[in-house]
């Protein structure tokens, strides 16, 4: 299902052609509406006429969330607050918030860019849509509601929290598609049993649209094995306007929609683009945003570029499953570790349940220790002590394999370790470095 | 060959209170009970009245909870009974994984095996003649 074909099925030529007008409308604009931006090409030595193409895009600075934060509240905007229709202020997962702004047509750009998306998982005005992504400064809650609206689903604007209730009105009501956190929906499907309801059998649930914070394939094969459910990955950060896309019905990596947005993969390290389809950080400039344009945005997040035309038929460049933060990396006795990879190996274990935590604490001896609390899962059978010192050192064994460090493994009880209603907060880094 | 039940807990102040809760809702007996500790965790081993319902309940309630077959015998409670069984095992070359006892009204002492050999344990206990047959109760 198209929502725009005839913009999602442009040549990549085509795309290419509007990627460099706007790219260099984008720069003359930003040059000559906010100092912040004139003073940052000025110390790059650049001027608006050095981009004439896309092959110049690396000449001009990066701009990062620490630019937001130096300039709050307003001093990245690009147009006068009489244009701006709305704030949202991102949640400060790692740091102080910021605050984003949008004029009439940023919204309407980023309804336009969710539609496309939420078309292509087969979203339509037959759904409805509970949405259980936080409503407020958060612009999970109002994104995806404009967009489900737009499209003529009925909206149910449930909010983040309140699980029985969730529940509850998922079966009385009828939603098919729900949108939330991983986390989020693993718990809701916990708690969904213990009140004796089998989400795949007592209720309509086909889909969900899950993001706002790494998750994996393997997470995946858990939510749709427990609910019967199909589960598309969403990107978009507050930054960039909130929720932007989504997987299609291909399920093979995310559309960016290339007329308004331009990607970049580059090393973390040095700043370099990567070469094509190596993994690296996700650099973004936006093409059509008036209130708060950025140009090459580091998003901290890592992933892929895939270029190919995709088996849906759309031709816009899809980024593939986010592996973690640049940001997010732990350095454990010198080795990077992401997070991510944690949650791989775990979830591959069948007596290893959904919840876990990673807690990164320093011995007295000044060598880093890593520990993982891992539940049991239905399935782990445990008789001896031995079992489970068997289970604990195969798990241990598994994250060695993938890490390259020795992890302390300690399994617990089955609901003992802490869930989450937002954003997960599995790591805790107890070093005082 | 009888039903134990194994539920696996942290060590921490609550946990078996947590197990005997569920126990006590459904009105379930213990016959037979021990705990094996290893550190951070136990395993609560027990022979019930009700062992399936007792096996229900307390998954439901969330616990890792595993059903094993062990072998009772029944001796007289007097000194060298537990040694002739010991015995008999180690000569036949079954390997004992654990073992615990009680002693009730209705029975003489029982004493609860797990051993690496079933069969084989069978056969040197029912040629010594003290295999456990009935029901738990």
């Amino acid at each position: 299902m198209y929502w725009n074909p005839a913009i999602e099925r442009l040549s990549a030529k085509e795309l290419e052609e509007i990627q460099e007008r706007r790219l260099r409308a984008l720069v003359n604009t930003v040059y000559n509406y906010s100092p912040f931006y004139r003073k940052r090409f000025k110390e790059a030595g650049i001027h608006p006429s050095d981009i004439k193409s896309l092959s110049d895009l690396p000449k001009l600075p990066f701009t990062k969330k620490q630019d937001l934060r130096d300039t709050y509240p307003f001093g990245m905007f690009c147009v006068p607050l009489s244009q701006v229709v709305r704030f949202h202020a991102s949640s400060g997962t790692t740091g102080k918030p910021t605050v984003v702004g949008y004029t009439a047509n940023d919204i309407r750009n980023w309804v336009e860019s969710l539609c496309r998306a939420l078309a292509s998982c087969g979203v339509s005005n037959d759904d409805i849509m509970q949405i259980a992504y936080g409503y407020g400064l958060f612009t999970g809650g109002l994104g995806f509601h404009y967009a489900a609206e737009r499209l003529g689903a009925t909206v149910l604007p449930i909010s983040a929290g309140n699980t029985a209730r969730q529940i509850e009105l998922m079966k009385d009501l009828g939603s098919t598609v729900i949108a939330c956190t991983p986390s989020y929906m693993i718990y809701l499907a916990e708690y969904a049993s213990q009140m004796g309801v089998d989400i795949a059998e007592d209720t309509n649930l086909r889909a969900g649209i899950f993001g706002a914070e790494p998750w994996s394939e393997e997470t995946r094969k858990r939510i749709e094995e427990k609910t019967g459910i199909t589960a598309y990955d969403v990107y978009g950060t507050s930054e960039l306007s909130g929720p932007l896309f989504t997987e299609c019905t291909e399920r093979s990596g995310i559309h960016v929609w290339a007329d308004m947005f331009l990607v970049e993969i580059i090393d973390p390290k040095t700043g370099e683009q990567v070469g094509e389809g190596e993994k690296g950080e996700l650099v973004v400039t936006t093409l059509t945003k008036e209130a708060l344009p950025l140009i090459r945005w580091r998003t901290g997040d890592i992933t892929y570029i895939e270029n190919d035309k995709c088996g849906c038929g759309r031709t816009h460049p899809r980024i593939m499953r986010i592996l973690g933060r640049a940001d997010d990396m732990l350095i454990i006795r010198g080795v990077n570790v992401f997070p991510s990879q944690i949650e791989h190996v775990l979830m591959q274990i069948p007596e290893v349940g959904e919840h876990y935590m990673i807690i990164v604490d320093r011995r007295e001896d000044g060598l880093d220790e890593l520990t993982v609390q891992v539940e049991l899962s239905e399935k782990a059978e445990i008789d001896t002590t031995g079992d489970i010192l068997r289970l604990e050192k195969k798990i241990a064994e598994k994250l060695k394999s993938v890490l390259n460090v020795w992890a302390k493994v300690e399994v617990v009880n089955p609901g003992t370790l802490q869930r989450f209603e937002g954003k997960a907060k599995r790591v805790i880094d107890k070093r005082k470095i | 060959m009888i039903k134990q039940i194994s539920v696996f807990v942290e060590n921490k102040p609550g946990r078996l209170a947590a197990v005997t809760e569920v126990l006590t809702k459904h009105d379930i007996n213990i016959r037979a009970f021990t705990i094996a500790d290893a550190g951070d965790f136990g395993i609560i081993r027990m022979v019930v009245d009700k062992t399936d319902e007792a096996y229900k309940a307390l998954k439901e309630a969330g616990f890792t909870v595993r059903l094993t077959d062990v072998l009772a015998v029944e001796v007289e409670d007097k000194p060298g009974a537990l040694h002739r069984i010991a015995k008999a095992l180690g000569d036949a070359g079954v390997n004992i994984d654990y073992v615990y006892a009680f002693t009730s009204e209705k029975h003489k002492a029982l004493i609860i095996f797990r051993v690496n050999n079933k069969e084989k344990a069978k056969e040197v206990l029912e040629n010594l003649g003290v295999l456990f047959k009935g029901e738990i109760s």
